[in-house]
């Protein structure tokens, strides 16, 4: 039996057992370490995803790849380790395609958990926009390739009766993806490709018609067994001085749905508080088309799909002193960004060529010096402005996005819960 | 799910995907299903091993299949008007085949010929020197059906600047054998003893002790060990190891049987990379000789006579290879990824088995430290860094090629030695190494600093150092072998970052970025490549501030950032004005 050897975790001893994986002996102390690719099953650990990087003896590794040994110094809690993980759950959602309000994992969705549970609100890396297949060949199953991490975890557990592989690396470099053999996939039964689709930490495997059986509300992130700190004191909103002027916001909706607007309307009797608060310059609540004054805060929705957008983007932080972006759109493109993989005359010949009927069977393009030009791709705001905040979300929860308004106003920049970022 | 059992020995895979890629010119679905049968293992997974490794292709390519080094080196000495030559002579485009299906043109990563660019493989035998003449008359030799083998280009040992006889530790006089014969004066305990007493070090890169690391396997339980030979040169700039493959494999050969003596191992490989596919022969002939002499297998003379077999296995077109355990993956069969480090080669190695892992230049150094004695060796170099060193000098100098030199060496004198002149920077140790200014500061080749593993790459003032850090940046986004997070789309977002500031849209905080993005790869990435792939982006920025600060500006980090909108809706204009009026046709 495993002999019980004393090791250091940030500074305190504790007792693990000797050899046993190193997440599983931080997590046994107590500690909370994400990971992503580490399967408890899986032998040796894959150590694909770096997420559960810490310190042992000084060096960094990734905890999964490290077994218990006596005397081991384990550090798991600094700014900067911090920091390095959260950069790796960022780096997974910039090279991926992540479209989570579009996704059926949602909710059930590791890289979607941890995002929340890290507090990723826009990644510091930008998108990567490769365009990735979605292979419906397969029999059973569906293989979304824009959603995969590479976690390996169902290269190395799903084989087929006969022991074979059904899914391998291939591919090198920037360009690696995991690729399903359609001969094995056949010989899945249908418990064997469910529990595939389970193993899959994402939303890269599906099986057809199973993929949404657990409701929205009752999936895994939505429980609050899963570790997530529940809603702690009641934050304090921060008041105006009595006497002080009305602080002045102007919002815009840029290649966005109004949704997030809607969700903004959406706090109820707490309009007539916020009535009292604050002003509207230009807005589509209040159809002001023009800045009449300085703004104090610019709510932005969406990203930048045209000329205009960026205009409008450029001009509202000129005239705005904090610019916060509200929702995914306005983060790194969101739904809008659905079209970043497809050429723009694909683009344009789809909405205008294809789908119109017209006698002199004559393809129009809208094209007029009024009429905003397409970018080549829709972009973040950050990509285009410097901005101070962001809410994440899909939309935002209302009561969210007034809190972090009021705070930006009034005091100071407002901690997410996870509660209230929640999307799904 | 049932883990896989028993499945049949796949070492003899990449021999096989060889085989068939020479003969067919690709391989082929039918050749897949054909060896997933044979092998009993699923379609994907050899597709899996196939897509690794990039001399393997899945389309037909060429009966001449050309590749053109792509490395910094070669850009600087006119691979874009090799490239076009290529492409007027043959009809094929970069990256296809002619529609003919005779000429594959292909860009490749660094051939180890920088101190002949512009270089090419065709039918992966060399050619050097080009020109644009040179290629066309080229072609037309081919298109006559004249072989390959006769038209390729001798290539010359290239030393330059020898160390004198009585400082020379690899390149003097040498008769196969030669360094055998103290074994017979020397138990297995002894010569380890030599060996540890020389202080040499491993100069993959590592610079592990050579004596610690053979004593590590020596003391491991077990009959079953290997010794492998490391001769993937994969970083570009490097082809000191081509030289010493090519004019002394017998001295390499030595090294690795007292290896196999100090350490009890009866079996060896060389791992041989692709690109030196051409290297082949000599080698097979120098192993065969050392079978005639009976200084390889069952019999081989010393105090104890002991038993080694040496192999050679070719790899197939992968950098990555040269990392110690995607190394011994490849040699079973597999995609060439690096292993998890749970076990020290040592301990567990190829095939799970205890296994000394050095580079071609250590099993020389060895073998000299054997024939010469540990004190000839000590005495030369510096307290930290014992013995000699060698150089491949390639890049804007007039005398590039190979030097051997003492560790201590200062560079000003071996540049002044290569005919380095206007120096702007030079890159050490390759793409994976640092990038440094020759005209600041006295720096030397040693522990504690310039603690080169044989490249040193010059660029003269001409040249533009971000153009030189993007072709290394993309050079790793190709090579990653795709595995970890931070290598694989840590790579693939540098080469964004590095577009973009070369598009004059950087902004002052790019700079903190890109420090904030390298120390996450360097932490967490799994292997030596993840982590030192921004390695030369660091220096060279820290090293010429003065020419950055132009790519980082200053002025946009208040407000808006920049943002080219005149390119962004380039493609609109474009396919407006294209597509207006087009006839509807569906």
């Amino acid at each position: 039996m495993a002999k019980a050897v004393s090791i250091q975790i940030d500074g305190i001893e504790v007792q693990a057992e000797e050899g046993q994986n190193l997440v599983d002996a931080i997590r046994g102390a107590g500690v909370f370490i994400p990971s992503l690719c580490y399967y408890e099953h899986i032998q040796p650990p894959l150590g694909t995803c770096r997420v559960c990087t810490v310190l042992v003896n000084g060096k960094p590794t990734a905890s999964c790849t490290a077994t218990v040994k006596p005397g081991m110094k384990v550090v798991t809690q600094t700014k900067e380790l911090e920091d390095v993980r959260k950069g790796m759950v960022e780096m997974l959602f910039a090279e991926g395609n992540h479209f989570c309000p579009a996704c059926e994992k949602s909710g059930d969705c590791d890289l979607q958990g941890l995002g929340y549970r890290l507090g990723v609100t826009a990644t510091r890396f930008p998108h990567l926009f490769v365009n990735r297949l979605i292979d419906y060949r397969p029999e059973r199953m569906v293989i979304d390739h824009n959603r995969c991490i590479r976690c390996r975890r169902c290269v190395e557990e799903v084989r087929t009766e006969a022991g074979k592989a059904v899914f391998s690396f291939v591919n090198r470099g920037k360009n690696t993806v995991v690729a399903i053999d359609y001969g094995a996939e056949s010989e899945l039964s249908e418990a064997e490709a469910l529990q595939a689709m389970h193993l899959c930490p994402v939303g890269a495997i599906l099986v057809r018609g199973k993929s949404l059986a657990r409701p929205v509300g009752e999936r895994k992130y939505d429980q609050p067994e899963q570790g997530w700190r529940k809603e702690e004191e009641a934050v304090d909103v921060p008041q105006p001085k009595p006497g002080a002027p009305k602080k002045v916001i102007a919002t815009t909706s840029l290649a966005g749905c109004f949704g997030c607007h809607m969700s903004l309307l959406d706090i109820d009797e707490e309009l007539l508080d916020a009535v009292e608060l604050v002003a509207f310059s230009k807005s589509p609540l209040t159809d002001i088309k023009a800045f009449d004054r300085r703004c104090d805060v610019g709510i932005i929705e969406g990203g930048c799909c045209n000329s205009e957008n960026v205009e409008v983007l450029r001009a509202f932080r000129e005239h705005c002193d904090i610019l916060i972006g509200v929702g995914e759109c306005a983060i790194w493109g969101g739904l809008p960004a659905m079209r970043n993989f497809i050429p723009i005359e694909e683009c344009l010949l789809e909405a205008y060529g294809r789908t119109t009927e017209l006698e002199d069977s004559k393809v129009v393009i809208p094209k007029h010096e009024d009429l905003p030009e397409l970018l080549d791709r829709v972009y973040g705001c950050q990509e285009i402005v410097r901005m101070d905040y962001f809410i994440p979300g899909c939309p935002p929860d209302a009561r969210h996005i007034w809190k972090v308004i009021k705070h930006a106003l009034f005091g100071q920049p407002y901690a997410l819960t996870h509660e209230e970022f929640k999307y799904d | 799910m049932k883990p896989a059992t028993d499945l049949p020995d796949r070492r003899t895979l990449l021999n096989d995907l060889w085989a068939i890629q020479l003969e067919k010119r690709h391989i082929s679905d039918q050749d897949i299903k054909a060896l997933a049968e044979q092998y009993q293992l699923s379609e994907v997974e050899i597709e899996g091993v196939v897509s690794f490794y990039h001399f393997f292709h899945r389309q037909p390519a060429g009966q001449y299949t050309i590749y053109i080094n792509n490395s910094v080196t070669a850009m600087h000495s006119g691979m874009g008007a090799i490239i076009a030559a290529f492409e007027e002579a043959t009809g094929a485009r970069i990256g296809q085949t002619d529609p003919t299906g005779v000429f594959g043109l292909y860009e490749t990563s660094c051939i180890g010929l920088s101190d002949l660019e512009p270089a090419a493989l065709i039918n992966f035998q060399p050619f050097i020197n080009l020109t644009p003449q040179k290629v066309k008359a080229l072609v037309w030799q081919l298109r006559r059906g004249v072989p390959v083998e006769q038209l390729a280009d001798p290539i010359p040992q290239h030393l330059q600047h020898p160390l004198p006889p009585d400082r020379a530790v690899l390149l003097r006089p040498f008769l196969p054998g030669q360094t055998l014969k103290p074994l017979l004066q020397l138990d297995p305990e002894e010569a380890l003893s030599t060996l540890e007493a020389s202080g040499l070090r491993g100069m993959g890169g590592a610079f592990f002790p050579a004596g610690k690391k053979w004593r590590m396997c020596r003391e491991q339980p077990g009959g079953e060990k290997y010794i492998l030979c490391n001769a993937d040169e994969g970083e570009p700039g490097t082809f000191k190891d081509r030289m010493l493959l090519q004019y002394l494999p017998g001295l390499v050969i030595d090294g690795m049987i007292h290896a196999a003596y100090a350490t009890g191992a009866a079996e060896g490989w060389i791992y041989l990379r692709g690109e030196y596919r051409w290297l082949l022969p000599v080698l097979e002939a120098a192993i065969k000789a050392y079978y005639d002499e009976g200084w390889l297998g069952a019999q081989i003379p010393a105090k104890t006579p002991f038993r080694f077999d040496l192999h050679i296995q070719l790899g197939a077109g992968a950098y990555v290879c040269g990392e110690e355990t995607a190394m011994m993956n490849s040699l079973e069969g597999l995609r060439g990824e690096p292993r998890v480090r749970t076990y020290f080669p040592v301990e567990r190695g190829y095939r799970q088995k205890p296994t000394v892992v050095n580079n071609v230049e250590t099993f020389a150094a060895a073998a000299r430290v054997i024939e010469l004695g540990a004190g000839y060796f000590a005495a030369l170099g510096t307290p930290q860094m014992k013995g000699t060193r060698l150089l491949s000098i390639a890049g804007d100098c007039e005398r590039p090629g190979i030097y051997e030199i003492e560790w201590g060496t200062r560079l000003a004198e071996v540049l002044d030695w290569a005919g380095a002149t206007s120096t702007l920077a030079v890159q050490i140790s390759g793409p994976s190494g640092q990038c440094i200014d020759p005209n600041y500061g006295d720096r030397r080749f040693d522990w504690d600093d310039l603690r080169c593993g044989g490249a040193v790459t010059v660029f003269n003032t001409q040249r533009d150092l971000l153009q030189i850090l993007r072709n290394f940046s993309k050079f790793f986004a190709e090579e990653s072998c795709g595995v970890c997070t931070p290598c694989r789309a840590g790579n693939f977002i540098f080469t964004r970052k590095l577009d973009k500031l070369a598009k004059g849209l950087g902004r002052a905080d790019d700079y903190l970025e890109i420090q904030n993005w390298s120390n996450i790869m360097r932490q967490t990435s799994r292997c030596g490549l993840g982590r030192a792939a921004t390695n030369a982006l660091l220096t060279a920025i820290e090293n010429f501030p003065g020419y950055f600060t132009r790519y980082f500006n200053p002025k946009s980090a208040a407000g808006a950032q920049p943002f080219d909108l005149e390119a962004a809706v380039s493609d609109y204009r474009q396919a407006v004005n294209k597509t207006l009026g087009t006839i509807k046709t569906d």
